[in-house]
């Protein structure tokens, strides 16, 4: 007792010390001083308005630390009020000592045992709030009694302590045996405290991703949901959102937890309904379509989706944002609503935004007349963002709708009168856009286009507008003399620039090749000599050899027919709309990524997938196997998943695997998928070290096939561009020496992807096929309980094989090798079994090669050429010796 | 769940602070800052603002800044329900939600937020059972609490929140039973140049005050509950009934409460009371242009349209205005350039017009946005959507309570394209 009080006045003196000078610029001079002396005050009235006195000082930010002993010394009171502020100044302070806090501890055991449920309340709450581990040591013996407390208020604010408990230290929580006191509590009779313990469970399972803490089965299903219809606003949102982790057993139980849910969508809560709406999508998956219910329940949820809309705006975004992946995933719950999307002048832009989005993805051929009426409207609105995505809707109206198109172009040429600079710009962009849709049906436009070329600054629109002149080369007089124009300020034009204004000189030269010869030779060498850029500059010689060599063959590849483009740009990869569904309402919805993608949230959120038995991605799961030649179905997987409202629909320069249209960058993954993934498996790792299963990454951080994403430095060599397309194009090769193959690989109809380079190092690598890749380490011994895989991907006769050397170098005998691809970008998967008939003795070792087809799933990987399997391969527990 | 709430005003001072777990470091508004500056208008920022290590969910309300931080995955919606759950308890104590008014109850809003949250879990967000915990401040007390000594903190448990119907105290008493209900209606529309109407729905809402001794069990039945499209409900209705007998049967908070929302969808014919015959133009060669509005009745049921308010966001380069009303008032606020027309009662024989002349920037292009029209209006005695109440009954008591329906028709977010 000595020696506390010493310390209570060392600590004391220190205290004022400490804060003195701060003190001055932040508080009245003395009036700490004052504060001291009335906290001592006999008088309990004025003690109390001390108290609140040093906690409104508290609130602003002052620093009233200093009081610290004083105010805990008031603690000790029978005043609920004091004691309450009492209990808020040490939840502020006691981290910064913790020392003095302790003096607390034995008033909060004492108030644990109080007959007033709300004292015992109380005290334990703001034990749990106390941050210091000195303190929470004496937590555990008063927290245990809460948990199991006769009054389900004290029992409640006990659950939620378990949680705070474990942010402070997990390890006594786990260690003292309260999470399992926590799982009985789901049991309990009373739903907030169901309700409170699901959300403890939830917060706690978070940072432990592993845990199954939340095992939900049938039972604990029905005391959730009982629990669900009695408990608070809060309560049910907590309850809904752990139900949407269950997967249920058969569509029986799913359709009784829909029917048992629904009522929710009636909540005042916006946050209750979407929670409701999120197992409702969820669940829905596991019906058949044809049952009654499925379309009742369909029916069910449109109104209360539109009912958020006439929220508070910040809601309105949330619940838009989530709107958006609903539409995208069940288009026909709102597609009688349209109205209710249309803009309000004074709606916060975000919200505006957002409305838009959604219009275009409602548009239909029946309201598309009302939505471009719309459109209209808002391209004369002030705020310049939202006039931007108004006029690119149109466009993509345009490409969604075709009745509309010509009304869609009409409605741009309008615009384009307005000679509002941003405008007319937005208008180039998609109307180039149109012309890719619909070739050879609005190229009447092209000279009221060509009046405005002066106006354009934004290098999106003079790239589009430089396309338009290349592609309409013939039927423009002036053609040359209009990107000649351009010419001039070559160097001081953005690459996206650049690179449109070679291609479309050469497309020129091809049309008109007698008068523009000059013309093409001074792009090629602006391009080839005099720029930096390596993606400009091979490009360039690309062209300079297709014309020098063989210029029949120039003129298929670069004059071939485009691909039309395709209507949505901008739709979520299926398989992350999966995802996103199972997490609406959450941040991950919010943003449309990936709840893995998130800072700290990402600790334990697991992968979710719907667990839909019909439906759920047959579209990635069906690429077109018969188009031999690569020119398949656009493939999900190139779709950006994340664009703005248009993408851009004919952004082929810049980004080609992730905005540009699909066919070419199928093409070349299909051709190039030998050279890509055999050039580049060197670096292998293996991230788990606990097999069976183990996941095999596949990382070449430089990526031929990917020029633009990952910018290579500008002397890569040959062999790095996978073929050996007589491309050294840095040490100038002579042009005159094409590969005798190239025409001949070139013929295929895969010329849609002429812009870019891989198409022709694909074609030409693999007619040569001569160069196998030597084998790299795969998995290293050490990742797999010795087991090592090395391996290759070669072409033999004409099938893509995938060649491994497994060696044993464990101490037993491995037998029953089985192979898994996961999903990736080229849709590669096992054409027959893994045949690996023998087991495998120790340090022996074994070639087995695996012939690969690419009509498996796809699913776009990051970077591209990422490769995952698994092996569960099994171990003969068999000791040696 | 929420880690912390700053309190920020319209010029960006952070006023108060609350941190339900460990303390988070002012710093982290910067990020909030940055966002403010760049929307330019306090309206515009947006709610959902991702951080390197936080997210700051926000909402703009009475011209102050609820910002919230959370660190782990919430669902939004929930901050942004809770955010507003503060904003309307502070409404509530202290009649408005201003910073002055946060300020000078600054240790009571601290109590209540207190309350309010657990670790970042909800805890007492109902406004009647925070009353019984935290007293809201009245002159009386405060005089009355000097005198003898009292507090404002109650000390009993609040016994709501643990029964079945936590919303309702046990023990209620008056001497005057009452029972009102105000059915209000807004209707959101838009119309076109042509006063066609390119959208229109109707939003409900019936507000309660309810004062009635011990356990009342009420039931509010509706004469054409089919006009309703959606619902939403106060915890208390149960909702077996409703979808039964579309009949809201419930046990009554006490006091002020919102009973219902509801929407009348587009889909239904929305009756628009009003029609706006406008004509705003703008010279080509002069710098000035014209502006003539008349308003008259389209389908008032009957009633007469009070409270006609018509406001006018001009553009920019708008610099005065020269209007003469044959009715009410006008003021265009150069600053805003907020044209405001007061009209007040709207006489079928007479129309209101107003009409006179613009004034432009010297120099300036005609403007390229037309200017939107945002109509006020008030209609008693009638819901637009025809919505009726049948009857209220009442169970569980024996006395006799005084019963009362208003209706009230408002102009919500009404707009006139030009």
């Amino acid at each position: 007792m000595q020696e506390w009080a010493n310390q209570l006045c060392e600590n004391r003196q220190f205290g004022s010390k400490m804060t003195d000078s701060k003190y001055f610029t932040t508080t009245k001079k003395g009036e700490i001083f004052e504060l001291k002396a009335e906290l001592n005050s006999d008088k309990k009235e004025k003690k109390k308005e001390a108290v609140k006195k040093v906690i409104a000082s508290m609130t602003v930010g002052k620093d009233v630390s200093a009081l610290f002993p004083d105010v805990v010394n008031c603690m000790q009171t029978d005043n609920l009020e004091l004691k309450k502020l009492v209990y808020l100044y040490l939840m502020n302070y006691a981290k910064s000592q913790p020392d003095m806090a302790i003096m607390a501890v034995n008033t909060f055991v004492k108030d644990c045992e109080d007959p007033n449920p709300l004292i015992r309340a109380l005290a334990v709450r703001t034990m749990g709030c106390i941050r210091v581990d000195k303190i929470t040591e004496y937590l555990c013996e008063p927290l245990r009694k809460c948990l199991k407390d006769e009054d389900p208020y004290v029992r409640k604010t006990a659950a939620v302590c378990v949680a705070k408990l474990h942010d402070i230290n997990a390890q006594l929580v786990e260690d003292q045996g309260f999470l399992d006191t926590l799982k009985d509590l789901i049991s309990d009779s009373n739903p907030m405290v169901v309700a409170n313990a699901v959300a403890a469970l939830s917060e706690i399972a978070e940072s432990h991703p592993n845990s199954n803490l939340l095992d939900l089965n049938p039972q604990t299903i029905n005391k959730l949901l009982t629990a669900l219809n009695e408990c608070t606003e809060w309560g049910q949102i907590f309850i809904l959102d752990c139900l949407a982790n269950y997967t249920p057993r058969d569509d029986r139980e799913s359709q009784s937890i829909c029917e048992r849910v629904t009522p929710r969508l009636s909540h005042a809560n916006s946050a209750v309904v979407l929670s409701a709406v999120k197992v409702l999508m969820k669940f829905m998956e596991m019906l058949p379509k044809d049952l009654d219910y499925y379309g009742t329940l369909l029916k069910k949820l449109a109104p209360p989706l539109v009912t958020l809309l006439s929220a508070e705006p910040e809601l309105q975004y949330v619940a838009l944002r989530n709107i958006n992946l609903i539409v995208q995933r069940r288009p026909e719950i709102l597609k009688h609503e349209m109205k209710v999307f249309f803009v309000k002048y004074n709606d916060p832009i975000y919200v505006k935004l957002e409305k838009l989005d959604i219009m275009i993805r409602l548009a239909s051929q029946a309201n598309i007349a009302q939505v471009l009426a719309e459109l209209k409207e808002y391209a004369t609105e002030v705020d310049v963002d939202f006039v931007r995505k108004a006029v690119r809707a149109i466009g993509r109206c345009a490409i969604k709708v075709e009745q509309s198109a010509e009304r869609c172009v009409s409605t741009l040429l309008d615009l384009i009168q307005t000679k509002v600079n941003y405008v007319v710009q937005e208008a180039i962009v998609v109307i180039k856009d149109i012309f890719r849709k619909y070739p050879n049906k609005y190229e009447s436009v092209i000279a009221t286009l060509c009046e405005n070329l002066d106006s354009l600054d934004e290098p999106e629109a003079r790239a589009a507008m430089i396309w338009i002149v290349g592609e309409y080369a013939e039927r423009i007089d002036n053609a040359d003399e209009l990107l000649e124009s351009f010419l001039e300020g070559f160097h001081d034009e953005s690459t996206q620039v650049q690179l449109q204004l070679l291609t479309a000189i050469v497309k020129l030269f091809l049309k008109k090749p007698t008068e523009t010869q000059e013309l093409v030779q001074q792009v090629l060498s602006l391009a080839t000599q005099d720029s930096d850029n390596p993606d400009l500059r091979d490009r360039g010689y690309i062209y300079w050899r297709l014309l020098s060599t063989d210029p029949v063959a120039a003129k298929e590849v670069v004059l071939a027919e485009k691909p039309l483009i395709s209507e949505e740009t901008d739709l979520i990869e299926p398989t992350l709309l999966e995802e996103l569904i199972c997490h609406i309402g959450t941040l991950a919805s919010v943003y449309h990524k990936p709840p893995s993608a998130f800072v700290e949230g990402s600790r334990g959120v697991q992968h979710k997938r719907l667990a839909g038995s019909s439906g759920s991605g047959e579209s990635v799961e069906s690429p077109d196997t018969g188009s031999a030649a690569g020119v398949s179905e656009a493939p999900p997987a190139v779709i950006p998943s994340q664009g703005d409202l248009l993408g851009d629909l004919l952004n082929l320069d810049l980004t080609p695997t992730t905005t540009g249209p699909p066919p070419p960058a199928s093409t070349g993954m299909q051709m190039g998928a030998m050279d890509l993934l055999g050039g580049g498996l060197d670096s292998l790792m293996g991230d788990e070290s606990e097999p069976p299963p183990i996941p095999l990454r596949t990382d070449t951080p430089q990526s031929p096939q990917l020029p633009h994403q990952s910018p290579s430095p500008p002397d890569y060599s040959p062999t790095e561009l996978g073929g050996d397309l007589g491309g050294s194009p840095a040490m100038g090769a002579p042009f005159g020496a094409p590969p005798a193959t190239m025409p001949a690989s070139f013929n295929a109809p895969v010329s849609g992807g002429l812009d870019d380079l891989f198409d022709l190092a694909g074609g030409v690598g693999m007619p040569m096929g001569a160069y196998n890749p030597p084998k790299t380490l795969w998995l290293p011994a050490m990742k797999a309980k010795g087991l090592e895989i090395s391996g290759t991907f070669v072409r033999r006769a004409g099938v893509i094989q995938m060649e491994m050397t497994l060696n044993n170098k464990a101490m037993s005998v491995m037998s029953d090798f089985a192979i898994q691809f996961n999903r990736n970008s080229f849709g590669l998967a096992p054409a027959g079994p893994l045949q690996i008939l023998t087991p495998l003795s120790p340090n022996q070792s074994i070639e087995a090669a695996l012939p690969l087809s690419t009509v498996g799933p796809v699913m776009k990987m990051e970077p591209l050429n990422n490769l995952q399997l698994t092996f569960p391969s099994v171990t003969n527990e068999k000791t040696a010796g | 769940m929420i880690h912390s709430l700053f309190l920020i005003n319209h010029s960006g001072d952070i006023f108060l602070e609350k941190h339900w777990k460990s303390v988070i470091s002012r710093s982290v508004c910067d990020y909030f800052f940055e966002a403010k500056d760049k929307a330019v208008d306090p309206e515009n920022v947006p709610p959902v603002l991702q951080t390197p290590h936080h997210y700051l969910i926000s909402i703009y309300r009475d011209k102050l800044f609820f910002l919230s931080v959370i660190q782990t995955e919430v669902p939004p919606l929930f901050v942004i329900e809770f955010l507003h759950r503060v904003a309307d308890t502070i409404q509530d104590y202290f009649g408005e939600c201003s910073e002055s008014l946060i300020k000078d109850n600054v240790v009571t809003v601290y109590e209540l937020l207190e309350e309010m949250l657990d670790n970042g879990f909800p805890l007492a967000t109902e406004s009647n059972v925070l009353k019984e915990m935290i007293r809201p401040p009245t002159i009386l007390r405060s005089v009355v609490n000097t005198l003898i000594g009292g507090s404002n903190v109650g000390d009993t448990l609040p016994t709501g929140q643990l029964s079945s119907v936590p919303w309702r105290r046990v023990g209620v008493k008056y001497t005057n039973n009452e029972a009102y209900f105000d059915v209000i209606e807004e209707i959101d529309a838009i119309l076109d140049k042509s006063g066609t109407t390119v959208f229109a729905e109707i939003q409900g809402v019936i507000e309660a005050c309810v004062r009635l001794t011990g356990m009342p069990d009420l039931t509010l039945s509706f004469m054409n509950p089919r006009l309703l499209d959606d619902v939403s409900f106060h915890p208390c209705v149960r909702f077996k009934r409703w979808e039964s007998e579309q009949a809201l049967s419930f046990i009554p908070p006490d006091g002020n409460f919102t009973l219902m929302n509801y929407h009348v969808s587009s889909q239904n014919l929305v009756t628009i009371p009003v029609y706006v015959k406008q004509n705003i133009s703008f010279f080509e060669t002069e710098p000035c242009g014209r502006l003539d509005i008349t308003i008259g009745p389209k389908q008032t049921m009957g009633k007469t349209v009070e409270a006609l308010m018509v406001t006018i966001h001009m553009p920019k380069s708008v610099v005065s205005a020269n209007l003469t009303p044959t009715q009410g008032s006008y003021t265009y606020d150069l600053a805003t350039k907020v044209l405001v027309w007061d009209i007040g009662k709207l006489n079928p024989q007479k129309l209101p017009n107003l009409r006179g002349s613009l004034s432009l920037q010297a120099g300036a292009p005609k403007p390229e946005d037309n200017p939107s029209l945002n109509i006020d209006l008030k209609i008693q005695q009638v819901a637009i959507s025809g919505l009726k109440v049948s009857r209220l009954e009442m169970f569980g008591e024996k006395y006799k309570p005084f019963k009362g329906v208003k209706y009230v028709t408002k102009a919500g977010k009404f707009q006139v394209r030009t």
